[in-house]
């Protein structure tokens, strides 16, 4: 422990803690716009700076450990006008251009500015003229705006791993741009949105797609069109921050409320199609899992020999996965991360036949509202409008990823908002959202399991799937369903899971940095055609699962996730079906129109495949 | 009056210093540096023995770069060690390692001095051949020391040590928090130090000879000697070795500067502008210190032009990394400019010193920390000029 002061006030910290954290720990704020909690500090803005006692050198808070005896002053005039100062330099390149902002109010400059009380820009404005990249429509780039602080580089750099944006030139005319300077669509990025989510100005933005659902909502008034939507997990969690709420707080029948006075038709959501990707996915593993035990018994493959006990249980299966599909290598790996998807075709294509075929569960309940309900609604499927509200921003590049997303004969989904959209449109309409009273969402597909409610979460597609795959295999129910180790923030999570006598090896890895260590491991594995140290892998591009997504509210950090997770797992909690083989509507479903998981029909519609991807597109 | 010494360019017996510091203990080899008092001929002039203990503390495999990337204006000193006595740094190199615990080296050399890569690669392929440098060092199988030249990219910020190790890591050399310290975390993670070439080429005078000899020249705080690359307005411009203490006067009669001049710009662009009241001022690490590069200006110059390229020089040489640095250099030529269009006024002068103020405050790194130097000395000893220009 290090005692030194802050403000004359006595603080005692951990060794290694910076002036900046320390300061926090006792409430003192130093401004900052550089650094971000998720990220490594590296000092580039200049505003953290603070005073060492009588020493006239200047510290940079972020990166300044706190030691012993320090005497920290982190305000007074000089420090306040030297602050005042950067931040008349970074106006002086910058566009006055609030109030046509995507940032506008939530704009971390434009606080600051407000705050130092900038009332005129002493140095002459000097405009760059850059122009925007708007090529892979899910996230739009804007250099113009662009303060230079990095975050963006260091996120999809360090935390993501992918290396598409860079900064390019040096000095003044350093500017950010995709990397090899290409259009940020014909190279690696993959759209997570990690960057827009931690860009503290309007410099890279969600492509804001809300003016193309108010145009369709104005048709349905009109009867031309019926407009149906559907919410994802993780948005349900997140809106509320939006309107003043603690990160966490659960709105679903608010949300759905909200929706249809939005002039919405029908209000779905999207975990009942979660449920319905579990029985496709689900089975896909149960399918892959067995088929190896039986080639580990016959000596075949002895690579893939999985089992620790005998193979008993896996004979209730029969049947359970009658169709011609969903047969594949371990290890099994989820694909509902369509930025993921991305990731692999392009960095991992040798990888493909380990991913699930399953869509994920925004196509899934796309493709069965154009069908599945155009008909039981005798609605034409070519006049319904599906939108997705989603806490991604790479869920507006999957719903046209290939031809299996219009495998209702339309395009299945047809727009993708993210939770900040949505939020805009409720506040465009004056909808007072949490004044609303609760309602519910519309029959079938609004009846979800608390393992629906947990894909939105990091875990949360490996517990749900576990919970399925028990029963499946040995016809029975779990007596408890909570499958805490695959849950928690750590990057890459293990567990080892004993279905009767029958161990399962599953992973779990959330922000896309940390994947390679696990594929490397299963390469190696492979390679040396030994045993691969997992069966069923679960993949998020972004940290803590989708409900850290590119396109949830701003100011995510580490705390928000816990809480935004918290909120997921106490619906899941609370839900009366806690599997979504129990979902008496996914049975229904079946019932009447998908026969079984991986029949024929549900392959045509819930169903997709993969192809390797160049990096950069020439 | 100060000495003329001949030391960084005189020759010693190849592998007489590394032999006499590998029957020492590592301990002592730092031992003996720290009681030289040896300082950095760099710029940053910080305690060479210090670094090395500090590097030689973390118990790690640890790398020794040679920085010769010498960017400053008015410097070509290394350039000529390099051409000289390669050997001797090379060998200073060796002895590093032996004293940290280092394994790999690198001599990051300017990208425009590519002309001496063979030779000095020549260099080291006869010292390795004589077992100085890679395996089992003078038939020691414990000591292996791998040594690698790199070109450097032309930027001048690269010759900042951590901007230069990110160069070296295929980064974009920027440079980077301190802490934590390249001694601590440097190339690859690993404890690094980085030192100027013409400290390294003291190092094996001073194995060889003892602290004592060494602290024998120059001052009590600024032990040993100098070089200076002097240019400009004088009859005999180059490359001249003095004990620190010499005083401005005393280098400007040693290379016949006229009675007409007028400014001595100390340190390069980011250094001190000396005018005739500072004449009589030592040049060394408590008085005027300098990285070497001295240049002699007579009345014929104009200050205002002077200064002119000084802030643009930075204006293109700053990374861009840090807002008060990148943007603070623009505004700065900017306003200088105004003088040039007869926009200028006392007012402008203020309103830029408060941004130099800004810039030395709140600059990350010892670039923007130290561009406000020459425009502050220039406008406070030449303020009519400046004004009238
Ligand atoms: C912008 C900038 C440029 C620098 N360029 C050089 C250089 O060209 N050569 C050099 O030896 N040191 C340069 N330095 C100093 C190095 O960062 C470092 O302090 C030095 O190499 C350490 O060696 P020394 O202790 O032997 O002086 C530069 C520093 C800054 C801030
Ligand atoms: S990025 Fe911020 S400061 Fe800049 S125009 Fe947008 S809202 Fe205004
Ligand atoms: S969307 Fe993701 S991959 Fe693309 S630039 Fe941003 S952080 Fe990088
Ligand atoms: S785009 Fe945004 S996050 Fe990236 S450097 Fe610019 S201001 Fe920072
Ligand atoms: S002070 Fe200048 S050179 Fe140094 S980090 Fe900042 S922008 Fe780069």
């Amino acid at each position: 422990m290090v005692k030194a002061k802050i403000n004359g006030k006595l603080v005692e910290v951990a060794e290694g803690t910076t002036v900046l954290e320390a300061a926090e720990k006792i409430h003192v704020r130093i401004p900052k716009l550089c650094h971000n909690d998720d990220l490594e500090p590296w000092a580039a803005c200049g505003l953290c700076i603070v005073k060492n006692g009588r020493n006239p050198k200047m510290l940079r808070a972020c990166c300044t450990p706190l030691e012993e005896g320090m005497d920290i002053i982190t305000t007074d005039a000089e420090l306040v006008q030297t602050r005042k100062t950067v931040i008349e330099l970074i106006l002086s390149t910058h566009p006055d251009d609030c109030l046509a902002c995507p940032r506008n109010q939530e704009c971390e400059l434009q606080r600051l500015a407000a705050e130092f009380g900038v009332r005129e820009q002493p140095f002459p404005k000097r405009l760059r003229f850059l122009p925007i990249d708007n090529s892979t429509g899910a996230i739009v780039l804007n250099p113009e705006k662009c303060i230079r602080c990095g975050r963006c580089v260091k996120v999809c750099q360090d935390m993501q791993n992918v290396w598409a944006v860079e900064f390019l030139g040096r000095g003044e005319s350093t500017r950010i741009a995709p990397a090899g300077d290409v259009l940020l669509g014909e190279g690696p990025c993959i759209r997570c949105g990690q960057c827009a989510a931690h860009c503290p100005v309007g410099a890279i933005y969600e492509n804001d797609q809300t003016t193309e659902v108010w145009e369709a909502l104005m048709k349905t008034g009109e009867g031309e069109k019926t407009c149906v939507v559907q919410i994802a997990p993780a948005v349900r969690v997140a809106l509320g921050e939006a309107f003043g709420l603690k990160p966490g707080t659960n709105i679903t029948r608010k949300i759905y409320a909200a929706l249809r006075r939005l002039g919405f038709d029908a209000v779905f959501d999207t975990n009942f199609a979660a449920d319905l990707t579990i029985m496709e996915e689900g089975t896909e593993f149960v399918k892959r899992f067995t088929a190896a035990m039986k080639d580990a018994q016959a000596g075949k493959a002895p690579a893939a020999a999985v089992l620790s006990g005998g193979a008993a249980g896996a004979a209730t299966l029969t049947g359970a996965a009658a169709g011609a599909a969903l047969e594949g290598p371990l290890p099994l790996i989820t694909t509902c991360c369509p930025a993921w998807v991305d990731y692999l075709e392009k960095y991992w294509p040798d990888m493909i036949p380990n991913f699930s075929t399953s869509k994920s569960p925004q196509q899934m309940m796309g493709a069965m509202v154009k069908t599945y309900w155009a008909a039981m609604a005798k609605i034409d499927a070519a006049k319904i409008f599906s939108v997705a509200i989603m806490p991604c921003t790479a869920k507006k590049y999957e719903n046209s990823r290939d031809e299996t997303m219009y495998s209702s004969g339309h395009k299945d989904v047809d727009v993708t908002l993210t939770t900040r959209e949505l939020a805009r449109m409720i506040k465009q309409a004056g909808v007072d959202i949490l004044e609303l009273p609760d309602e519910e969402a519309d029959s079938p597909m609004g009846h979800y399991t608390g393992a629906g409610v947990i894909f939105g979460a990091t875990g949360g597609v490996m517990e749900a799937a576990l919970r399925t795959a028990y029963t499946l295999v040995t016809g029975e129910e779990l007596k408890n369903v909570e499958f805490t180790s695959v849950r928690s923030i750590s990057g890459i999570k293990e567990a080892r899971i004993d279905i009767k006598g029958t161990e399962i090896r599953v992973a779990v890895a959330h922000q896309m940095g940390n994947i390679e260590t696990v594929l490397r491991r299963v390469k190696k594995a492979k390679d040396e055609g030994v045993e691969v140290p997992w069966h069923f892998i679960e993949v998020m591009a972004c940290r803590g699962g989708c409900i850290g997504g590119g396109g949830q509210p701003y100011g995510c950090t580490d705390e928000v996730r816990k809480l935004r997770i918290r909120g997921i797992y106490d619906d899941d909690d609370k839900s009366t079906y806690r599997a979504s083989h129990l979902n008496p509507y996914i049975k229904k479903v079946y019932a009447e129109f998908l026969e079984e998981p991986g029949s024929h029909k549900a392959h045509k519609l819930l169903h997709t495949h993969y192809t390797p991807k160049p990096i950069y597109m020439k | 009056m100060a000495r003329k010494i001949d030391v960084v360019f005189s020759d010693v017996e190849p592998g007489a210093a590394l032999k006499k510091a590998m029957a020492m203990k590592p301990e002592t080899i730092i031992a003996v540096l720290k009681d030289s008092n040896l300082r950095g001929r760099g710029g940053a002039g910080f305690p060479t023995g210090l670094k090395w203990e500090s590097a030689r503390n973390q118990g790690r495999p640890a790398c020794v770069i040679c920085n010769a990337d010498e960017g400053e204006p008015g410097t070509f000193k290394d350039k000529r060690i390099l051409e000289l006595r390669a050997a001797k740094v090379v060998e200073a190199m060796a002895i590093c390692a032996r004293a940290i615990g280092a394994t790999r080296g690198f001599i990051y050399l300017r990208g425009e001095y590519n002309y001496l890569r063979k030779e000095i690669e020549e260099t080291m392929a006869r010292l390795e051949e004589n077992h100085l440098i890679g395996e089992s060092i003078l038939g020691d199988p414990g000591f292996s020391f791998d040594l690698q030249l790199r070109l450097g990219s032309g930027a001048y910020v690269c010759g900042e040590e951590t901007a230069l190790i990110d160069s070296l890591e295929s980064r974009r050399g920027e440079p980077r928090n301190k802490p934590p310290f390249p001694t601590e975390h440097g190339f690859l993670g690993m404890p690094t130090v980085v030192n100027n070439v013409e400290t390294l080429a003291l190092v094996p005078h001073i194995i060889l000879n003892g602290a004592e000899w060494f602290r024998d020249f120059g001052t009590r705080t600024s032990s040993g000697s100098k070089l200076f690359s002097v240019s400009g307005d004088c009859a005999k411009p180059g490359i001249y070795e003095f004990e620190y203490g010499i005083t401005i006067r005393e280098l400007l009669k040693e290379v016949e500067a006229g009675p007409a001049t007028k400014a001595v710009q100390i340190g390069g662009a980011s250094g001190y502008c000396a005018s005739a009241d500072d004449f009589d001022k030592a040049i060394s690490f408590e008085g005027i210190p300098t990285g070497g590069s001295i240049i002699v200006f007579d009345q014929s110059r104009s200050m205002f032009k002077i200064l002119k390229n000084f802030v643009e020089f930075f204006q293109e040489e700053s990374c861009g990394q840090c807002t008060p640095c990148r943007e603070g250099c623009s505004r700065m030529l900017e306003g200088i400019l105004k003088f040039e269009r007869s926009e200028g006024s006392s007012k402008v002068i203020t309103d830029l010193l408060e941004l130099a103020e800004t810039m030395s405050l709140a600059s990350k790194c010892g670039f923007g920390q130290s561009v406000p130097n020459s425009f502050r000395t220039i406008v406070s000893k030449f303020r009519d000029e400046i004004l009238s220009a």
